[in-house]
């Protein structure tokens, strides 16, 4: 689920940080522009993971800061498709069962990818999966509660561009602009539970 | 920026525990900084570490130590499992046939049910995590 990612960035250290050790200045600034941010087609990154060049830094004229070009590896979280993740329900609603791992919240899983047959308890607001017990047609229902551990695959995943697209969209703001009501979205993946040892961890065991 | 390799290295999920030991060390230093200058503090870095370290506790890679990682890969060579299988193998270790099947591509038709049986005593034998479960049923 997580991935090592090899970037290259030309990094500005302002001159109060010359004191501090070249290398430690970089891996500062590195973090603070990457650290929980999802870079497009990358994933979502976690932390620096080493620095593996540097090139001498240049001082530009009228800017007292050093620019370092170097090279890095960044700790991502990408889950490559199939993987199977275990994660804990955030909510339920009609577009499906939302699930998180604490750090990353963006994965649904949609209706069409449940345990068949499954419906959605309007006055429950749950998923719940209509286990057929074999025995004269039956019925036994199984909800998806939040925050019950599950046991889910990714099938998809989707990058959007959450950058300002340019003057069409005079007030488009930053991605870090949570409070707008159209929020993009910049990293999504879709998950599935429609195989016999996927969902809530409960219902699986003995 | 300039992205130059997406995807250079997998990592297990043992392997970012003990990451962000290094980087608690990190984030104490941090943590003094922001004591001394208030710009460090919310910083996304600190959120990550935490919440991230907080999904690793719960799962069971937190038991996992290198030597168990390299004897689990050594002895899975003779199953011939996908670099993919084997990482998901690792990341929540199995402990019925049935979580095999999932994480294992066609685990029907590429192993017999012995084989699949042995494959789990493997992972049961190496892996500290699955022994710990194990204790807690017998506890429950």
């Amino acid at each position: 689920m997580f991935v090592l990612a090899e970037m290259k960035h030309v990094i500005r250290t302002p001159p109060w940080k010359f004191n501090v050790k070249l290398t430690d200045a970089i891996a500062e600034e590195l973090n603070k522009k990457l650290a929980n941010k999802v870079v497009l087609n990358v994933g979502l990154c976690i932390a620096l993971f080493d620095i593996i060049h540097m090139e001498d830094s240049f001082i530009f004229p009228g800017d007292g800061a050093a620019h370092t070009k170097v090279r890095f590896r960044y700790v991502v979280f990408r889950p490559f498709l199939e993987e199977v993740l275990v994660g804990k329900i955030r909510c339920c609603s009609p577009e499906g069962v939302h699930v998180t791992l604490g750090f990353f919240d963006d994965i649904i899983i949609p209706p069409s990818a449940l345990q068949h047959p499954s419906r959605f308890d309007e006055t429950e607001q749950v998923w719940v999966w209509e286990y057929d017990t074999g025995a004269d047609g039956e019925k036994h229902d199984l909800f998806m509660d939040a925050g019950e551990p599950i046991r889910f695959r990714i099938t998809a995943e989707s990058f959007t561009e959450t950058s300002p697209s340019g003057p069409e969209a005079p007030d488009a703001g930053t991605s870090t602009d949570s409070a707008k009501p159209e929020h993009k979205i910049p990293y999504t993946l879709t998950g599935g539970i429609s195989e016999s040892g996927l969902g809530l961890l409960s219902w699986w065991t003995s | 920026m300039e992205t130059i390799n997406p995807n250079a290295a997998m990592l297990s999920n043992y392997e970012i525990p003990s990451f962000p030991l290094q980087v608690l060390a990190l984030l104490q230093e941090l943590k003094s900084q922001q004591k001394k200058n208030r710009t460090a503090r919310n910083s996304p870095l600190a959120t990550i570490i935490y919440e991230a370290t907080r999904y690793l506790q719960d799962s069971p890679c937190k038991l996992q130590t290198a030597d168990h990682v390299h004897t689990f890969l050594t002895a899975l060579k003779e199953f011939k499992l996908t670099k993919a299988e084997k990482l998901m193998l690792l990341n929540n270790p199995p402990s019925t046939p049935l979580e095999i099947q999932v994480m294992v591509e066609e685990s029907e038709e590429r192993f017999t049910e012995e084989e699949v049986e042995t494959l789990l005593q493997t992972i049961q034998n190496i892996l500290p995590a699955t022994q710990k479960e194990e204790e807690e049923d017998m506890e429950n």
